[in-house]
């Protein structure tokens, strides 16, 4: 399987059904889309999140119900520096999709919690590791690493052998 | 759903209840979960576990490491089924370098995950057991895992810690005379899940400890991200080898036992069965084991042959090159899923165009199915706990990573 580059143009993936549905319900929403390597990513407008996600979920002829992962890429020193990664997956349909959203300097994006509950661990890692806020996160505290702890540890601005 | 999304902090409530701490050292947690009960009594009131003690920053330490480097530390996240964690890992890179992989390697890459997951699953059945109080079965499950380590050493060199597949192949050709033990195991295996069964299945005992016990519907374990045998035990007919295959399991037949009741006992009966079709496939492909290369044409990627480095300049200089200085993998993302032991494992690998990976993560099936255990187990008794923990089949190693 010879690479292929990736298409990123809007007008050549409206075929894909979660794509098609989003640009339908609103077309802002949707910063832009990439098919790479088989698989589709699509960028969501920070604030619309929730909403796409809880569309997503319940669209009948596709419903993306289940939320694979939640996790975070740090882009630094480059702007915007964080970006939010979901991995959806349709149980009937067979399916995969991934979201993101691009953060600046002070992250904050919007829980998805109240509509995968799925979400509650995997955003507090996200937390933990990279220290970006998730509005409405019933139980926002650290995971994996100790409460005390200062400093997140998987930003790229952070040693790997840690602060002496 | 109210009660799952919202996970409380545990302070004392009314009169009434207590707190107890379980853990982290709590021989029944499998490893180091540390739980925080409230009980009234023996009911548990709720229910809070407490994670990170095995945490190792494995997601960090990969991405200062060359790609074929990271192979050696997937072992070590889910220790239970180290070459399941070497296969995710690897045809997530081989997909963003497009790497086409010889048919031999393939079928060797799905009997070595079948042998592990029945490996896996007899260290569950074994301490599963063990804790509802049915002590032989740990020593009859142990007995045959013995078997499989010992395979699993003829291999790859390495009883637990495998490392045997490479981006673009394997890392050995089979030693001689390798399928001979592994079709006599293969043989010999359904007679001893039998035995297993006789001593639980009917079993009144284990009947009264399992049956109607941590039970979970199909939406609540889809809502709360559970994979592998804990959906399956609720209902929900979905498994990744079947449904989005991968590495060749598309030549395979086999079932997906699923069952309806989404308690102990379902998912227990569902990993039972799950081992006799994984020996199934194991027999698959000892009969249609192709014949060829192990490794991908791409020598800029698959080290050379030891033979090759002491005739040929080409082989010599690129395993220089590839030693000291790894090899480019183009830009782009990818997430690669694969179905462990355990459910979805996945990883998720950033490539910046550099010969070092610019952020790994992976999928923790057991992470997620362990935000069951509450909605499992409020409201039931404490004795309940014990057998919910067993039954989500968590390993510690997988979830704090």
């Amino acid at each position: 399987m010879p690479l292929v580059p990736a298409i990123t143009e809007l007008d050549q993936l409206k075929g894909h059904p979660a794509l098609a549905k989003m640009l339908a319900w609103n077309s802002e929403a949707v910063e832009g889309a990439k098919f790479d390597r088989d698989e589709l990513t699509i960028y969501i407008e920070r604030s619309s999140i929730r909403e796409v996600c809880s569309l997503l979920r319940d669209d009948r002829d596709c419903p993306f119900n289940f939320l694979v992962d939640v996790t975070c890429v740090d882009w630094y020193p480059k702007q915007p520096r964080f970006e939010i990664v979901y991995h959806l997956l349709s149980i009937t349909r067979k399916e995969r999709v991934r979201l993101k959203v691009r953060l600046g300097d002070s992250p904050e994006v919007d829980s998805v919690t109240s509509v995968w509950p799925a979400a509650n661990y995997f955003e507090r890692e996200v937390y933990d590791l990279f220290g970006v806020r998730f509005n409405g996160h019933p139980y926002l505290r650290r995971l994996l690493m100790p409460e005390d702890w200062e400093g997140y540890p998987l930003r790229k601005d952070y040693p790997v052998e840690g602060y002496r | 759903m109210a009660h799952l999304s919202s996970m409380p902090t545990l302070e004392p409530g009314q009169d009434r209840t207590m707190i107890l701490n379980m853990g982290p050292h709590h021989p029944s947690t499998h490893g180091v979960l540390r739980l925080i009960l409230e009980i009234d009594g023996e009911t548990i009131v709720r229910i809070m576990p407490d994670i990170g003690y095995l945490h190792t920053g494995i997601e960090k330490t990969c991405e200062a490491k060359f790609y074929q480097q990271v192979v050696p530390l997937t072992d070590r996240i889910d220790y239970l089924c180290p070459l399941t964690n070497n296969l995710c890992y690897v045809l997530a890179v081989e997909k963003l370098l497009g790497l086409e992989i010889p048919p031999k390697a393939q079928w060797m890459r799905v009997m070595l995950n079948e042998l592990t997951r029945i490996n896996s699953h007899l260290v569950w059945l074994g301490t599963h057991a063990l804790d509802i109080g049915a002590m032989s079965v740990f020593l009859y499950c142990f007995r045959e895992r013995e078997d499989i380590l010992r395979l699993f050493e003829m291999v790859s060199g390495q009883r637990m810690m495998t490392s045997y597949f490479r981006i673009g192949g394997l890392a050995l050709e089979p030693p001689l005379g390798f399928f001979e033990p592994v079709r006599q195991f293969a043989n010999r295996f359904p007679a001893k899940v039998d035995e297993y069964e006789n001593l639980l299945t009917g079993n009144p005992i284990w009947g009264m400890r399992t049956k109607g016990v941590a039970r979970i519907t199909a939406e609540d374990a889809v809502a709360l991200g559970a994979s592998g045998p804990t959906l399956r035990g609720s209902g929900v007919d979905f498994d990744l080898r079947r449904d989005m295959p991968y590495s060749g399991y598309e030549n395979f037949s086999f079932k997906v036992p699923v069952s309806q009741d989404g308690d102990v006992f379902a998912r227990y009966i569902c990993r039972v069965r799950e081992m006799r079709e994984s020996i199934a496939i194991v027999q698959q492909a000892l009969d249609g084991m192709p014949e060829g290369r192990i490794k991908a044409d791409a020598p800029k990627v698959v080290l050379p042959d030891r033979e090759k480095m002491k005739t040929e300049m080409e082989a010599l200089i690129y395993h220089f090159k590839i030693i000291t200085e790894g090899f480019a993998v183009p830009e782009g993302e990818v997430y690669q899923a694969v179905e462990s032991p355990r459910g979805e494992m996945g990883y998720y690998v950033v490539s910046d165009g550099t010969a070092k990976p610019y952020r790994v993560h992976m999928r923790a099936a057991c992470l997620a199915n362990l935000q069951l255990l509450p909605a499992m187990c409020e409201g039931r008794l404490l004795a309940d706990v014990v057998a919910a923990i067993g039954s989500i089949d968590i390993v510690l190693g997988e979830i704090d990573r």
